[in-house]
């Protein structure tokens, strides 16, 4: 089986060394064949590996591929976990990844970067195989920050333009924020552990959650808790939780393709995967996961706000996208892991048809990404339109398709949840479904219905750069096959994915990955009250997330189709709601000035006061001066006359037989 | 066959003769100096690599021993000897000096063979340093060290050279006299000058107080630990890109070794009593050095201070372990913080390296440091932006690049000591990706800022080899540091060993 895993990480990164280093030799079709190339392979055998651990009941997977180092009696090991939950993620990965490699052929068709794209998408997917694939620490933390590298790399892709740039930057050091709590998470369990080992350290959960450690003098804190919240940390920066969101929204100036890939479908729901990997540990800490079930509702409730003002067709999608990271950091608060799994599968198909769909409509329009000049695009773009509804009708949780299981599966159980926390986060995911419906379809009605505001379109500001010969004003067509088969690919799981609710959310699939402590298991206590598919539908159109996903729908059908000047009304009407969400409720602004200015005043006082003034200019140059000035008043003794030596050796003469004498 | 030769000796004076007859080549024969001075510096590194394939790791005793009589009145010895701790650092000066040659080659035209003999005798001298088991030969190799670097820096450097060599000369000489006080005195208690003698000299606790702050101040200097730090940047800044390579992949690591060396080993139960003070001053290389870095506006400079902020983590692996048996009540992580500590200053060494070469390439262009003065260099050196973005990030401790490994245990190991110690030492993960990402965008990105950035020309094949060849012993050395780990495991277990028995 090594070979076989070996494999599926190796392909796409050797796609990536030809692509990335060879660009030139190779051309683009060669850049973009031998990519496609591995990550099919990948794919193909990652089909392989869920078939063997999830219907042919495989063992599951637990070996070292080699001994990185080791030091102190401590092994660092790089090796491989293979279960269910990691035979998931891989497929959802390969297959999202594949997708996304093909559609970029057609999105990527005239960029100058074309080859360098490919290889960073491909390492992409070798750094993320190797995060879930992990079976110890310090392969998940290389795994987490060659994602953030690649995400680094790929959000500045067009590193010409000066957002770009600033995203990047951004996007990576605050990642670096959560990661610096993420690094304190290992030490803490390995302070415990003395090891790296998932399965060592899960066997010594029970007594870390007894150990303590004294952050504070005087206060005992439990080592476990502390190393669960740190780590969660690390996830809230790589799955945007509020308050370490604000780079998410802006990494969207990177290319439509990576947009879905990395920040929709994989690289973000990291940290969703990393906690349901430590269920373990995280069961022995309530104080842990009731700070998840907070964190989680708030992003999923007032992210999902925010997109109702924008009107970025990718920013819409991209506050959607943190939202729901929301949802699932909610399943996970509330023991719900299997749902919060289940979330980001369903959630990976149908965010990244949203984005494909959106990326679509961007080259349409010639690189035109404000929906308010779009509008009418339905008839020129059927494919477009067709896949775009289901994604949107999957995200609002529609009855049947993919996203309304894993979702409802969500609010349920943290209906039934009593972690400290479970009630305001239930109001708040509820009222979420609303708010998703909403934005979901006012960007939906605005961009595919009503009036074809395009064809008066100015040139648009900012458009990629090797695009920049677009005919305005011309009808606008369908994307080639290489761009609409990814969005069909995508759609079928996104309508299908759903159906696998039983076994899931309800069945035994993560039962060797996943521990839950009975006294928490809700998804058992709702299984119990499941029977089949259909039931499961029915049961759901009467419950109100269905009937508030409907009310979302018709007020955005209502206010944006029939009476389009209600939006500018509410506008009107609340102008401080509208201001607090057009400026994010202030996130960047703070800490622009806070962080960012005061590190830079800090820096410069330091430099300019302690390194400039007071060492090198008291001290250092200080004592030179000094030594300067006595030696200038010594100098003074010196003076070249005979009868002065004379004097002087005198004196100092009958000074030493004096001293004798006495 | 190589088993039976000298190759210490070998190591050290291959360079320095060789340096020697380079010199008498002359600057009338500038070609033939560069190619005579390349084979010298290869052949010093094929000589040091069987003392790497040939060294045995399952012993922390002294390899390659040799020992001739020098001055025996006062039992002073020509004696060499290396262990895992000093052996990676040969290798790292062979190998570093192979690249400043190379890196040289057309850039240096002024009195050429002087400056390839002067990188030749400083490799050789800095081999001397770390295989001397005599005190007086470590001594005497330790000073004569600075006689090249003052050199280089002086004759090569820029406009404002006089001030920082003399604040050079003057800073670590200044340390060093006091360790030499110290290596007398421990003299006249051991009765010899073996380095090995002094580390079983029982010691009373004022004695070992004052050795350790007279060896401190030496070393100190050398690594170098705020705040006797600023004498770098003012080096760097005007040192030829050769002499800033040197300087901070191996002449830092003097520092460094010398705790591990003298420090700890002889004064053990000096280092425990202060050891507030060793962490105090590294946690402030790392927060206050980072942030200073943050705010450069000169390329040189910026790495310089990063340079103290990551030798900060090295001395704070060192003298990690007393706390961690204080907190834990066992010698567990001790081990951790040291090979984290060593790990760090071979990772450093190339990092630094690359930093710097990679610097000297734009200079070697534009004349320029400044940041302000570059731009959207991506646009016109592609090849270059990707190795300095790589090597960037692996200035940021990314896993996979050998910068990550050492912060890595390091961490670990502190987070046995005390939390906050950890904390504090994380933040190198922001602050390193700050300034440096910062950097990274306003040098590599952006729009081509203007028209000397936009005539600037892609890396030439030697610029490519060269930066080539450290990029991938960085990624090696992060993808698999167990080589340099196995050779360290029985030398640093004996050292915590050693230091855990009080010598009062």
């Amino acid at each position: 089986m090594e070979t076989l895993y070996l494999a599926i990480v190796l392909a796409p990164l050797l796609g990536a060394i030809v692509a990335g280093l060879f660009g030139r030799q190779v051309g683009r079709v060669g850049a973009h064949s031998v990519t496609i190339a591995g990550v099919a392979i990948s794919f193909v055998l990652s089909l392989v590996v869920f078939w063997y651990h999830a219907m042919a009941g495989g063992e599951v997977y637990n070996e070292t591929v080699y001994t990185w180092l080791v030091s102190d009696g401590i092994r660092f090991e790089i090796g491989f976990l293979v279960d269910n939950l990691t035979a998931m993620m891989m497929l959802v990965v390969t297959f999202v990844s594949l997708m996304v490699h093909v559609y970029t052929i057609g999105y990527m068709q005239d960029d100058p970067g074309y080859q360098r794209f490919f290889a960073l998408i491909s390492l992409f997917t070798f750094s993320m195989l190797m995060l879930v694939m992990a079976n110890n620490f310090l392969q998940l933390f290389f795994g987490w920050e060659a994602v953030g590298l690649v995400s680094y790399l790929l959000i500045g892709f067009w590193f010409k333009r000066p957002t770009a740039i600033y995203a990047n930057m951004k996007a990576f050091i605050v990642n670096r924020v959560g990661d610096f709590a993420f690094v304190l998470g290992i030490g803490a369990v390995v302070f415990h552990a003395a090891s790296l080992d998932y399965m060592e350290v899960f066997a010594q959960a029970d007594t870390m959650a007894d150990a303590t450690i004294s952050i504070l003098p005087g206060s005992e804190w439990s080592l476990l808790t502390v190393a669960c919240i740190l780590l969660f940390i690390g996830a809230m920066a790589k799955s945007a939780q509020v308050p370490l969101h604000v780079w998410l929204p802006d990494s969207m100036e990177g290319p439509t393709p990576i947009s879905a890939l990395i920040h929709a479908a994989t690289m973000v729901t990291a940290g969703i995967f990393m906690v349901a990997r430590m269920s373990p540990l995280y069961e022995y800490s309530v104080a842990a996961l009731s700070f998840i079930l907070v964190i989680g509702a708030i992003t999923a409730f007032f992210m999902g706000l925010i997109g109702l003002v924008q009107n970025d067709i990718k920013r819409v999608v991209a506050y959607s996208t943190l939202s729901q990271l929301g949802y699932m950091t909610v399943a996970l608060g509330a023991s719900a892991y299997a749902a919060g799994m289940f979330h980001l599968m369903t959630h990976a198909f149908f965010k990244a048809l949203l984005f494909l769909a959106a990326g679509s409509v961007i080259m349409a329009l010639h690189h035109e990404q404000d929906m308010r000049r779009m509008g009418g695009l339905r008839k020129y773009m059927p494919i477009t339109y067709a896949t775009a509804l289901i994604g949107s009708l999957a995200l609002i949780g529609f009855p049947g398709l993919a996203g309304f299981f894993s979702k409802d599966g969500i609010i349920e159980a943290v209906h039934m949840s009593s972690t400290p926390g479970a009630t305001f986060a239930y109001v708040l995911v509820l009222a979420g479904v609303f708010v998703t419906a909403l934005y979901t379809f006012r960007m939906f009605f605005m961009v595919f219905h009503g009036e074809e505001r395009f064809r008066h379109a100015p040139p648009a500001a900012g458009h990629d750069e090797g695009h920049g010969h677009g005919h305005h004003g011309g009808t606008p067509h369908e994307s080639p096959w290489v761009v609409t088969v990814p969005l069909i690919l995508l759609a079928i799981p996104s309508v299908l994915a759903g159906y696998f609710v039983g076994p899931l959310l309800f069945g035994d699939f993560f039962a060797d990955a996943l521990f839950v402590d009975e006294s928490r298991d809700v998804l058992a206590r709702l299984g119990e009250g499941y029977d089949g598919v259909l039931g499961f539908i029915i049961h759901g159109i009467m419950m109100p997330p269905f009937w508030l996903a409907m009310a979302g729908l018709g007020t955005a059908w209502y206010v944006y189709m029939k009476r389009p000047e209600l939006a500018q009304k509410a506008r009107d009407t609340l102008p401080w709601a509208y201001n607090i969400l057009d400026r994010k409720y202030g996130f960047d602004e703070f800490n622009d000035v806070v962080f960012a200015g005061g590190a830079r005043r800090l820096g410069q006082w330091l430099w300019r006061f302690g390194d400039t003034l007071l060492i090198d200019t008291v001290i250092v140059n200080g004592s030179a001066r000094a030594v300067g000035w006595v030696s200038g008043r010594l100098r003074l003794g010196q003076t070249g006359y005979l009868y002065h030596y004379a004097f002087a050796m005198i004196i100092g003469l009958l000074v030493l037989i004096l001293a004798f004498a006495l | 066959m190589f088993a039976d030769w000298p190759l210490l000796s070998l190591v050290i004076w291959t360079p320095i003769i060789g340096g020697l007859i380079v010199l008498f080549v002359g600057d009338r024969m500038p070609e033939a100096s560069r190619r005579l001075s390349l084979s010298i510096a290869v052949l010093t590194f094929l000589l040091s690599l069987p003392l790497f394939a040939l060294f045995d790791r399952s012993t922390h005793e002294m390899q390659f021993v040799e020992w001739v009589p020098w001055i025996s009145t006062f039992d002073i010895h020509y004696h060499l000897g290396v262990d895992g701790i000093s052996m990676p650092l040969i290798l790292l000066t062979t190998f570093t000096t192979v690249l400043v040659v190379l890196a040289a080659w057309e850039v240096i035209q002024y009195r050429v063979s002087q400056y390839m003999a002067s990188f030749l005798i400083l490799a050789g001298l800095m081999n001397g340093v770390f295989s001397a088991l005599d005190a007086v030969l470590f001594y005497v190799f330790f000073e004569a060290m600075l006689i090249p670097m003052f050199l280089v820096i002086g004759i090569w450097g820029g406009p404002n050279r006089i001030y920082a060599t003399l604040k050079f000369f003057l800073y670590t000489f200044f340390g060093s006299v006091f360790l030499l006080i110290a290596l007398i005195y421990l003299y006249t208690q051991a009765g010899s000058f073996a380095i090995l003698d002094f580390h079983h000299t029982p010691l009373g606790m004022t004695a070992q107080t004052l050795i350790f702050l007279a060896m401190l101040l030496a070393f100190a200097v050398k690594i170098p630990m705020f705040p006797v730090h600023t004498w770098l940047p003012d080096a760097h800044v005007e040192a030829p890109t050769g002499g800033s390579v040197i300087l901070a992949a191996i002449m830092l690591k003097i520092g460094g070794y010398g705790f591990l060396r003298f420090s700890l080993p002889i004064t053990p139960d000096a280092a425990m009593a202060l050891d507030w003070l060793m962490i105090t001053l590294s946690l402030i290389a790392v927060v206050y050095v980072g942030m200073v870095a943050l705010m450069q506006k000169d390329m040189k400079k910026l790495i310089a201070y990063s340079s103290i902020a990551h030798m900060g983590f090295v001395t704070l692996g060192f003298f990690i372990v007393f706390m961690i048996y204080n907190n834990t009540g066992d010698w567990q992580g001790a081990g951790l913080g040291i090979s984290g500590g060593m790990v760090q200053m071979v990772s450093h060494g190339l990092i630094s390296a690359a930093m710097f070469l990679s610097v000297g390439v734009l200079y070697d262009r534009m004349h320029s440091r400044q940041i302000a003065d570059y731009g959207g260099v991506a646009n016109t050196m592609p090849w270059f932006a990707a190795f300095f973005v790589l090597f960037a990030m692996a200035n940021t401790g990314l896993p996979g690049t050998s910068g990550f490994v050492g912060e890595f245990m390091v961490i670990l190991a502190a987070f046995r000591a005390d939390f906050w110690i950890a904390l504090l030492a994380a933040t190198t993960l922001i602050l390193a990706a700050a300034y440096t990402l910062w950097l990274v965008k306003r040098v590599i990105y952006g729009e081509v800022a203007n028209d000397n950035v936009a005539q600037l020309q892609d890396l030439n094949r030697r610029e490519f080899w060269i930066l080539g060849v450290l990029a991938f012993a960085v990624l090696l050395l992060g993808v698999w540091p167990a080589p340099l780990l196995d050779v360290l495991d029985a030398t640093v277990d004996n050292l915590v060993r050693h230091i855990a028995v009080s010598k009062l």
